[in-house]
This record gives C-alpha cells, structure tokens and sequence, in this order.
C-alpha cells in the first residue's frame, strides 16, 4: 500500500508523516500529492486571518468545537501557521496552547506549520497540507495564517471563505479604507467584543462596508430629507456582502452566529457560481507558482556556480544592475 | 528547499504550573534552528501522545517539577509506542532525583537535565539524537 493509499484509509500516522513530506517538498510528498489530487475538491476552506493578539487560536478552537457537537459532526482539520525565525530558520508554534478543547476527538486532526520564509502569512507548502486533509476526508479546513498586517492576502486565494479578525482599539476609519487584509474578509469577526470600543471598530468597519457596497440611504441634509439612491450592483442579489459578527472567543459567545456565517458564505458560493470560479483561480495561481518555480530551478540547474558567482561580484561592485545581470544570464551567457 | 527541520514538542504532563524551565528549553531550540510546538500547561499523557502524532514530531521534550515523572513519563512512552512513534526520542527536564535516572533510562529516555543545565548540550544532544 503506498503512503498516498494508507491516508485514504483513515491511518492518522500515515497523513501526519505524509504532512513532513510534502512541507518538506520531498519527491515522495509531491509523488503522493500527485495521487490524492483527484480525490480532493471537496472540503470547505476556511480561512481566519487577523493581527497577533487577536484571538485567531481561541476563535479557531471555537469554531472546530461547534461544528463536532453538531448534530451531524463533520470532520476537522486546522492547520495552523506561525512565522520562523528570519535569523536561525528555527520557529515557536504555540496555537495548540488554545486548541486544548479539541484533543481526545478523532475527527479534529490539528497541524501547527512554521513559515520557512514565505512572507504572505502562509507557509509555502500550506496549499499541500490543506490538499491532503481535503483527500483524507476532511470536510471542513481550518487555515489559521500568522499574525498579519496589512499585506499577508494569500489566504485569500487559497481558502472559499476569509474570517478577518479585528480585535477593539486596533485602528480608526483610516486603517479601515486602506487597501489590503480588510478587503479579503468575507466574513468580518470583531472577537474580544466584550472589551471597550468594540462599537467604534464595528462603526469603523460597517462605514468600510458602505463604501464598499452603497446602499439606498435617506438623510438629512440643512434640515431636507435627502435620497441617494445605489449604484445598481448594490441590488445584485448575487453580491456578498460581509456580514460583521462580534465575538468573545474565549466563552463561546457569538461563535453560533458566526458559523452560520460561514455556512450561509458556503451556500452563497454554490449558488452563485463562485466556488468553482475561486477553485478556478486558486488552481491557475498554484500552477503559475510552480511553473515559476520550476523554470527557475531548471535555469539556476545549468548554470555553472562560479558564472553566478561572477555575476553577483559585479553587482555588489555596482558594474552591473540586477536587470542588466538577468538580461545577461537569459542571453546564454552561462559559461 | 528539502532541508529537512528538527521538529520537537515541548510539552508539560502533570498538574505543576512553572513552565518557565520548558519555555527556555523551547526559546533555545528555536534559536538552533528547530521547530518547537509548544502545548502549554496541564497536558495528560495522552494529549501529548496524540499531539506528537499529528506534528510528526522527531522529538518529545518532557519538563516534569512536580514529582509525578516516575507515573508520567511511562505513560507517555508507551502511547508514542502504541501509536507506532517508537523512534520519538524522549527528554526529560525538571526536577528527576539521582535515583530515579536508571530506570527511566531503561524504559527508553534519551536525555534528562536539571535545573541550570546549559542548553547547548541540550541542543547537541537533541541533533544527535535525531541524526542517529
């Protein structure tokens, strides 16, 4: 029986050694990868992201739990992504420490990755990990990416459906309009909503959202009611907008109203056709990536050391710009 | 890129609550280069059997203060066994009498320190462990 065959039976051995494999980018992960392909495409992918202390693990967790005790449980997987060390390589990962509640039940299988240098809040081999839960009969995929900033969007790309997790007193209406992590949410999660200024960050975000998504409005104006009517998008029932939910992760509270957040986001994809537009997407930005990468290795294979080595002197040296050494390589001027 | 990472679970078995000693340990393995997974505070044994399994750890790094080592280190090396993680190794940190070293020895620990012991021969021992 082959690795990719014992984790399709259900060995859980099998699947965490098959994990090391494939994070370690190994010829028999790929080979294994290769093989569970086609019984992947299933799983729901859910992606929660948001800035360290937000409570990302403590919501993870809470999510993990509703859905077991559900009357018809489905199973887990979290794969949960912390950032290594840039100086020694090495890396600290500590979600499980809030994940307690799920030991002891088969159906939660959690997998703490480190970054290994990629820098958009995911692990390089996060996309292969999550394939895999996906093929061993995992229904639902919890992606948990590190503490992001403003920038760390891939999870966008890889999950169905991005939890953004906004904490009180994190920002003002300016964070909120500028471009990137809050752009991703599809679900937009104020956890810690038991602590003061939950409301400002809510009127913060839900100003976002109107900008984002206009709808008919009355006001007054010099004491004249006035309407500004919406854009047409804006009555596209095909068009999802956020919905804020606030929670206090580490009770439970609000977690109920969330996952039905989730599942209404599940079902609204089907409906209108995006699920399959988004796994489109998300399949065209993996075999980019690889392509890339693999022209790139094929190059860098035949090229001899000491030309690079060369090449490298002459830009340190300032003889050379960096388009000018890739032009010269590109020429097949490799010896 | 197939570089392959040291991984070690840093785990406390057992009701004592100072993990200070186990987040040195676990600081020092990652500034070698390791992968730590950290699981907090009050784990049975059977939690830090089952979280070794799915981090498909190379290593299990024990820090026991409240005496309880001689009940809880067996229990932890007989469910990696059971769940076919044999090759695991096991270090203890903590508080382990003199006498107590033989036999936990025996029953398959790999290394055992106690309070001031230098971290760097911790991390050598934990690379040869893993390269033997």
């Amino acid at each position: 029986m082959t690795l990719a065959q014992s984790v399709l039976s259900g060995d859980r051995l099998a699947l965490a050694r098959l994990l090391t494999l494939v994070e370690n980018n190994t010829p028999e992960g790929r080979e294994a990868l290769d093989e569970l392909f086609p019984h992947a495409g299933r799983a729901h992918l859910v992606g929660v992201t948001g800035s360290p202390g937000s409570g990302k693990s403590s919501l993870v967790n809470q999510i993990a739990l509703h859905y077991r005790k559900a009357d018809s449980p489905r199973r887990v997987a979290i794969v949960a992504v912390d950032p290594t060390s840039p100086f020694t390589g090495g890396a600290v990962l500590g979600d499980r420490v809030r994940m307690r509640d799920l030991s002891g039940d088969s159906g939660v299988f959690i997998r703490s990755m480190a970054t290994r240098g990629s820098l958009g809040g995911l692990a390089q081999a996060t996309a292969g990990v999550v394939q895999v839960f996906d093929a061993a009969g995992f229904e639902l995929v919890l992606i948990e990416t590190v503490g992001a900033g403003q920038a760390e969007v891939d999870i966008a790309r890889l999950a169905h459906t991005t939890l953004v997790v906004e904490a009180p007193g994190m920002g003002d209406e300016i964070q909120a309009i500028k471009a990137g992590i809050l752009e991703i949410a599809d679900i937009l999660v104020i956890n810690k909503a038991d602590h003061p200024g939950a409301d400002n960050t809510e009127r913060a975000l839900k100003s976002m959202l109107d900008l984002a998504h206009p709808v008919e409005k009355v006001f007054r104006h010099h004491g004249q009611a006035m309407t500004v009517s919406a854009p047409e998008a804006a009555h596209d029932p095909a068009l999802w907008i956020p919905p804020i939910v606030r929670t206090v992760a580490t009770e439970g509270t609000g977690v109920a109203e969330l996952v039905k957040s989730i599942s209404a986001h599940a079902e609204h994809l089907r409906r209108s056709g995006d699920w399959s537009k988004r796994e489109r997407t998300r399949l065209e930005t993996e075999l980019d990536l690889m392509l890339t990468q693999t022209l790139a290795a094929q190059f860098r294979a035949q090229l001899s050391e000491s030309r690079y080595d060369e090449i490298v002197d002459q830009l340190t040296k300032r003889t050379l710009s960096p388009w000018e050494a890739v032009k010269s390589l590109m020429n097949g001027n490799k010896s | 890129m197939a570089e392959r990472k040291i991984r070690v679970l840093v785990a406390k078995p057992g009701l004592d609550g100072h993990d200070r000693g186990a987040k040195v340990v676990a600081r020092a393995l990652r500034d070698a280069g390791m992968e730590v997974i950290y699981t907090g505070l009050r784990q049975t044994p059977e939690m830090i059997a089952e979280a070794a399994l799915q981090e498909d750890v190379d290593v299990v790094g024990l820090s026991v203060l409240s005496g309880a080592h001689m009940a809880l280190v067996p229990r932890v090396l007989e469910l990696l066994k059971a769940n076919g993680q044999e090759n695991v190794k096991v270090f203890i940190g903590g508080i382990i009498p003199d006498e107590d070293m033989p036999r936990l020895k025996e029953m398959g620990v790999t290394g055992i320190y106690g309070p001031g012991a230098p971290t760097g021969q911790i991390i050598d021992d934990v690379r040869a462990a893993v390269q033997a």
